[in-house]
């Protein structure tokens, strides 16, 4: 039976000390930036990965880097844990705090500085929500381009800490290939900056290190992220194949063909079914499994790009295509994706795994994921990023059964070690958080984790920043 | 010279050289060799470490060691209409490397030095495509980082740590990167006779449009006859590359020569010219003129560039043209390298950086070749070494 997972033990010196670090913080910040009643505590106690909560010690809520940099310095010097906090959308528990942190929100920072269309540059507060920064744009005709499922809550330091992803970056790239610059307070209260409005920073990729650091390595306050003119249109086709295997090969033939469509994106039967009774958008419920594949340009080209994926796909003997007419159907085909998340958690609670694999790994992961889930007598739905192999089991289980909890949380871990052996990785968009920190002895060898923590330490010695995360709590010497 | 034909025999050495302190330069086949370390040290090259590990084409992925030369890479990419889609430049032009005894550039030099042409506008950096590595960190160890997956966030991305990190962090032995289709069609649209104030405006505009422009590059008259056998169009030449499939490359290049003819007359290349004009971009071929006058890469805001060049002209001889949309500015001095001047002016129009890509021995011992960072940026770069690299073997004092 596997034990839940372990958060470091609170540091008892900070406990006791509970009340003055509370006064302290207050004479820092502005009163209504400083919360520590217990019920005002109470939604910070867990993020999206809600199986675990800890009550934090008390929640900051600056307006400014200089802010930050003040709560830094302070808890630095006296050994407080620091946890940043977006907008608690983590589905690792990235978020997730402990008795004895001081949780720092960027929710207040949700400016947006400057918008340079010359340069192509947004830069905004690391509490800008990712979909305010595509909105704030729009209107000329310009976009953001990493899309997160969770983009109209999550925040811009949220997708940096976690080098989010979307359905979109199989052409546009991750977070770090979109972001340009950052202001960063660093452990001890200073403030850098790495990068500007200019292409590739100075020195060491330092922006590259922090982008997926999960808050680890400095509080991100600011960022200036890269903007893209808006295609002329956009369009998603529905595909609808028999079983999974034959989807999953469908999708590495089009890539093998050369095609790199903005999206393909792949969900199995119960994944299908779930969104179906939740969103109605027409998806076909006589398929094993169904593709979006979004295609972008003018008229002609999305006409030309499509006729070559159909082709494709009839070799894969594709049941059902659907072209949208109209842009309502369109939004109407993404909306039953992108709410599959929502909607598979009012029929029961779920675990979302984030393995990504080589793409001529697909049909086999897939068919070994449901073995795996048979096996501890649990159900999944598969509703994955294709083109890049980055895949989301939903492990479906009751959480008021605290066995059949542990039985999912061992299937995911399962499921992740077989995407590792299959040559891929834990987490391709969502993080290590505390939900995956164990398995990092499964990816790397212990020199590796020596080095990596290493370099963790280069920026925070004393581990103050985010501690239970990301690495092992046994070994960090 | 110190040649290992493997990975652990790599280890080996440079465990060795750890535990004497002795200190290494890391190189390929030095044809980049633009910077360098402030003491003498022996070479460990990675020449040794050859060929293609594993490349399926249907996944877009190749893993290759080190020391494999470039032209071995883009011709294996080639034979399946694949590239780098951040089209590494060549630096042997520009630096006079291609003698009849030199070698070819290492994909290995590629990643350590996050070398990327005309595309990075658009299609990212050399470490963008970058996707995992294998290098021998300080102590000797050998050090997995990233994967063979697009989407990775799997612990601390070392990978673009290492990417342009010149070999001061560890010796790659292996690197793995993401691929892309060769465009079927290419065509570029110049527009003549902009000045580099106007020139920077167009760019930006044509910027603006739903064309997925894939090059943005403005040649001055000084630079313009260098390219393509002198077939430009007269007078200055701004040109926007278009990529993709044929019939979809026409009807962007229409929509496009509509807008840019409000900024000035409006040609085409055709494919084969626009082929040869973006490699010579890409190599700054104007620049690889044989001499060791003092040439600088730098890297702003597009819309700051052509200040800085304005600038700077008034103070000291400059030639420069731009690429990325005006924001690389490829800059060669008439005589002194001038390099508090242009490091003072980028800081004054907002920040960028300025590499000394070549100059004589004498300039190179008083000037930092990249540019120099902020204290806590230093101090916080050299802790990073200092955690792979405890003894201090690889090359200090050659970055930050």
């Amino acid at each position: 039976m596997p034990q839940p997972i372990q958060f470091l033990p609170p540091r008892q010196d900070v406990l006791s000390r509970r009340a003055t670090i509370i006064d302290d913080l207050r004479g820092l910040l502005p009163a209504d930036c400083v919360i520590h009643e217990a019920r005002e505590l109470v939604p910070f106690e867990t993020d999206a990965f809600i199986s675990y909560r800890r009550v934090p010690l008390a929640v900051v809520l600056p307006r400014t880097t200089s802010q930050v940099a003040a709560v830094m310095k302070y808890c630095h010097r006296y050994g407080i844990p620091v946890v940043p906090r977006g907008a608690g959308t983590s589905l690792s528990g990235g978020a997730i705090p402990q008795e004895d942190a001081v949780v720092l929100g960027l929710s207040r920072m949700s400016r947006i500085i400057e918008i340079d269309y010359a340069n192509r540059t947004a830069t905004v507060q690391a509490g800008v929500t990712n979909l305010n920064i595509s909105e704030a744009v729009a209107v000329d005709g310009f976009f953001y381009a990493p899309d997160p499922s969770s983009q109209l809550a999550c925040t811009i330091g949220g997708n940096i800490g976690m080098n989010s992803g979307g359905a979109h970056c199989l052409k546009y790239g991750v977070t770090t290939n979109n972001l340009l610059g950052v202001k960063l307070v660093l452990v001890d209260g200073q403030v850098i900056e790495l990068g500007g409005k200019h292409l590739d920073a100075a020195g060491y990729d330092l922006l590259g290190l922090v982008c997926g650091s999960e808050g680890q390595l400095g509080i991100v306050t600011e960022a200036t992220v890269r903007l893209i003119a808006k295609p002329e249109g956009a369009r998603p086709v529905l595909f609808g194949f028999s079983t999974s295997e034959e989807a999953g090969a469908c999708v590495a033939d089009i890539i093998a063909a050369g095609i790199i469509p903005v999206a393909i994106e792949f969900m199995d039967k119960p994944a299908i079914e779930i969104c179906e009774a939740f969103a109605k958008a027409g998806y076909p419920l006589d398929v094993g499994a169904l593709l979006i594949v979004e295609v972008e340009g003018s008229e002609a080209e999305m006409d030309a790009t499509l006729e070559n994926i159909v082709e494709i796909a009839r070799r894969h003997q594709v049941m059902t295509v659907r072209e949208c007419q109209s842009a309502t159907e369109a939004a109407l085909i993404w909306k039953g994706r992108k709410s599959a998340f929502g909607a598979t958690g009012r029929i029961a609670d779920y675990i979302c795994m984030d393995g990504t694999v080589p793409l001529g790994k697909l049909s086999y992961v897939l068919k070994k994921t449901s073995e795996i889930v048979d096996r501890f007598g649990l159900r999944v739905a598969n509703v994955f990023h294709a083109g890049d192999g980055n895949m989301h089991p939903l492990i479906l289980f009751n959480a008021n059964d605290p066995e059949e909890a542990m039985k999912a949380e061992e299937a995911g871990n399962e499921i992740l070690k077989l995407c590792v052996d299959a040559g891929g990785c834990l987490t391709g968009e969502h993080g290590v958080g505390i939900e995956k920190r164990d398995l990092m002895r499964h990816q790397y060898t212990p020199a590796e984790l020596a080095q990596q923590m290493a370099v963790r330490a280069a920026f925070d010695e004393d581990w103050i920043l985010n501690p239970s995360k990301v690495f092992p709590l046994e070994g960090r010497g | 010279m110190l040649i290992p034909n493997t990975e652990a025999d790599a280890a080996y050495i440079i465990r060795n050289a750890a535990a004497e302190r002795k200190p290494l330069e890391i190189c390929g086949n030095n044809t980049r060799g633009f910077a360098r370390a402030n003491q003498p040290a022996e070479q460990i090259s990675s020449r040794g470490l050859t060929g293609i590990v594993d490349y399926d084409p249907a996944e877009m992925v190749m893993t290759v060691r080190s020391g494999t030369p470039v032209s071995e890479v883009e011709a294996a990419l080639a034979a399946n209409r694949q590239m780098m889609a951040f089209e590494p430049m060549d630096h042997r032009g520009i630096l006079g490397t291609h003698g009849a005894h030199s070698r070819e550039p290492t994909i290995g030099g590629v990643f350590a030095a996050n070398v990327s042409g005309p595309r990075r506008l658009t299609a990212g950096a050399a470490r963008d495509s970058l996707l995992g590595l294998r290098f021998v960190n300080g102590r000797g160890e050998i050090i997995r980082a990233g994967g063979r997956v697009m989407k990775n966030v799997t612990g601390l991305d070392l990978t673009k740590l290492l990417a342009g990190s010149q070999g001061t962090l560890g010796f790659v032995t292996e690197v793995t990167f993401r691929v892309l289709p060769v465009p079927p069609a290419v065509e570029t649209v110049v527009i003549s006779g902009l000045d580099d104030e106007m020139a920077a405006k167009a760019m930006a505009a044509a910027m603006a449009l739903p064309v997925e422009i894939s090059g943005a590059a403005h040649l001055p008259a000084s630079v313009r006859s260098r390219f393509i056998g002198n077939h430009l169009p007269e007078g200055e030449a701004t040109a926007l590359r278009l990529e993709g499939l044929g019939p979809s490359v026409e009807v962007r290049v229409q929509k496009l020569a509509a807008v840019m003819e409000a900024f000035g007359p409006v040609a085409t290349l055709g494919m084969e010219r626009s082929l040869t004009l973006w490699r010579e971009i890409r190599n700054v071929v104007p620049y690889a003129d044989g001499t060791e006058k003092p040439l600088w890469r730098v890297s702003v805001a597009p819309s700051a560039g052509y200040h800085l060049v304005s600038a700077l002209r008034l103070e000291a001889g400059i030639d420069a043209f731009y690429d990325w949309q005006g924001g690389l500015v490829w800059m060669r001095m008439e005589a002194d390298p001038e390099a508090e001047l242009l490091r003072r002016y980028i800081r004054a129009l907002g920040g960028g950086h300025a590499t000394l890509i070549r100059a004589t021995e004498a300039a190179r011992a008083d000037i930092p070749t990249f540019e120099p960072l902020p204290d806590a940026v230093a101090a916080l770069s050299a802790r990073v070494k200092e955690k792979l690299d405890p003894a201090g073997i690889f090359s200090v004092g050659k970055m930050g």
